[in-house]
């Protein structure tokens, strides 16, 4: 559906973007994720027809950015990230302004607002459409922008942190919303806060002081956490430094770390690649007579790999 | 053209809600009123600055050449918020990634803004109305003069609108639009007599003022509309090359 392709975009002297690949296949929700000031925005505003890219392309449903670019905007949904709203007018005002713009029939207009209002809960329980945009909480503006985006039911939702400034019960529904658009639409939203994409998107794209640093599905990305292999395991009945020295000599074990806890010894070891060396480690206790109590791999967080990942990066470029 | 009206109708809207522009509209009418009206007690100089002047013979030219001075200032105080107050506000980003070009988007601005400019000419008709109580004005020189008023504000405002593409502060896009329009409706006419001689017909031809003048005597110059017409078409032509360059930028 959006294919990006060796995107590079330049402010000036300042490279925001650095040739950038990916692709957004149709009906999936991809979350697009990196700290602040990576060059997701840049991004998104490129894929929106805001601003061209200083080199690379962007293709919408087969329509370049820069040749078919109206055709792209039909196609598109775009809150951005500040989502900036005219103060002076009325939430259904802007509505029906906005599906003017889009080329929605002044006959379907109202219910168009309706139907949208209805959905990202402008009209229940409590009905917003009179009030001045002006005067709206973030949390409301949030909405009258996704409403806006809405309005002609595009392929193509592109958000920019659509979350940003909400409230956890908000958060809570505006991520349901996101699944169910994701249902029929291809969603591409951005963030910096890792669970959130975690829990929305069938797809992640990490990127980095304007790089690509990984890309794949929220489990792929978490298969390459755990493939560095970590087991738990709480041990009784020697000294600590008996039992890790102990569990160190096992075959495998790149590391051993360990810490008390009301007299049972805390076990964390690092395994050499993938192998699993919970077996060993429960002979290991058998054998001396120890007693175990927890016995468990680590499963890597998607926040641990997010982490590592982005850190990497910014310790290469600051070396 | 439907997506132009639709803009249009927003404009005329925010403009209607700006308290500036009830400010401006209000410094307008009372200009062309202290034109109007008879000179008043402390007045020590010509009595002829005045339109209603005990035995003196009352025409509305000079109402319509104080108008076209008044819209040096007006115009782009009007016009400054248009393009500068989206670009600072961000809503630029909603508006120029929806299916519009943005030339519509230009346009629509213009023809907002140039609504509330013939809104605020309609209201100047009171003081028609308060000469046909004292006199009958030339029929030619009413509709001549607001033809004429229409084209210079047409200009004017496109001037202005050029002003607000090229910053996002509006009162700096409010001092270029005053400067970029006095080069048309102030200084020519000012400096005109003083410069040598290529440069004085080039001065003279560039003076908003004298065509609208010839328009106030009741007179259609074709000269004075395709002035008016190439300066307005010019600008609005500048205005959408500038909203096209920010996305280069």
């Amino acid at each position: 559906m959006i294919d990006v392709k060796h995107l590079t975009k330049w402010y000036g002297r300042v490279l925001a973007v650095d040739n950038i690949s990916f692709e957004v296949a149709k009906g999936s929700v991809v979350g697009f994720l990196g700290p602040n000031g990576a060059g997701k925005s840049t991004t998104l505003k490129i894929m929106t027809c805001y601003m061209p890219p200083t080199r690379g392309s962007v293709t919408v449903d087969g329509l370049d950015v820069l040749s078919d670019s109206l055709e792209v905007r039909r196609r598109i949904g775009y809150m951005p990230e500040s989502v900036p709203l005219y103060p002076e007018m009325r939430v259904g005002e802007y509505l029906r302004f906005r599906a003017s713009l889009r080329d929605i029939p002044a006959k379907e207009q109202s219910a168009a607002v309706q139907r949208v209002g209805k959905r990202c809960w402008l009209s229940e329980p409590e009905d917003m459409t009179r009030r001045r945009l002006g005067d709206l909480s973030r949390g409301y503006k949030q909405r009258v922008g996704l409403a806006e985006v809405l309005l002609h039911d595009p392929p193509v939702l592109v958000l920019d942190e659509p979350t940003i400034g909400l409230d956890p019960g908000q958060i809570r529904a505006m991520r349901a919303l996101i699944t169910e658009l994701g249902e029929d639409h291809t969603v591409i939203l951005s963030s910096h806060i890792l669970a959130e994409v975690e829990q929305t998107c069938s797809q992640i794209v990490i990127i980095q002081g304007g790089r690509l640093v990984a890309q794949g599905t929220p489990n792929e990305l978490r298969q390459r956490v755990v493939g560095q292999g970590k087991v738990i395991a709480e041990i009784r009945g020697a000294e600590s430094k008996q039992i890790a020295g102990a569990a160190g000599t096992l075959d495998n074990a790149a590391r051993v770390d360990h810490s008390d806890h009301n007299g049972w010894t805390r076990l964390e070891v690092t395994t050499r690649g993938e192998t699993d060396i919970r077996g060993d480690l429960y002979k290991l206790a058998h054998n001396n007579g120890w007693e175990l109590r927890e016995l468990r791999r680590a499963t890597g967080s998607l926040e641990d790999f997010f982490v590592q990942v982005t850190y990497e990066q910014s310790m290469q470029q600051a070396g | 053209m439907g997506k132009i009206w639709t803009l249009a109708r927003r404009e005329l809207a925010g403009t209607f809600f700006s308290p500036l522009a009830w400010v401006v509209g209000a410094l307008f009418l009372c200009a062309c009123a202290f034109k109007f009206c008879p000179p008043p007690a402390f007045w020590s100089g010509s009595r002829d600055a005045f339109i209603l002047v005990p035995h003196q013979q009352a025409s509305l030219r000079g109402l319509f050449e104080m108008m076209g001075v008044a819209m040096v200032v007006a115009a782009p105080l009007l016009t400054m918020r248009l393009v500068a107050e989206e670009v600072r506000s961000g809503t630029v980003e909603t508006l120029v990634t929806a299916p519009i070009t943005d030339a519509q988007i230009i346009l629509g601005k213009f023809a907002g803004v140039m609504g509330f400019y013939m809104a605020l000419l309609a209201s100047t008709v009171v003081f028609l109305v308060l000469m046909l109580i004292f006199a009958t004005p030339d029929a030619g020189v009413v509709i001549m003069g607001y033809l004429g008023m229409l084209l210079l504000g047409a200009a004017f405002l496109a001037a202005g609108l050029f002003a607000s593409t090229l910053t996002r502060y509006q009162l700096l896009a409010a001092v270029i639009g005053i400067g970029v329009v006095s080069l048309l409706g102030i200084f020519p006419g000012r400096l005109a007599p003083h410069l040598p001689a290529p440069l004085n017909q080039v001065a003279a031809n560039l003076n908003a003022q004298a065509y609208l003048r010839d328009f106030a005597r009741g007179m259609f110059d074709s000269r004075g509309l395709i002035y008016f017409l190439s300066l307005t078409a010019g600008f609005l032509f500048l205005s959408v090359k500038m909203l096209e360059s920010k996305r280069w930028r």
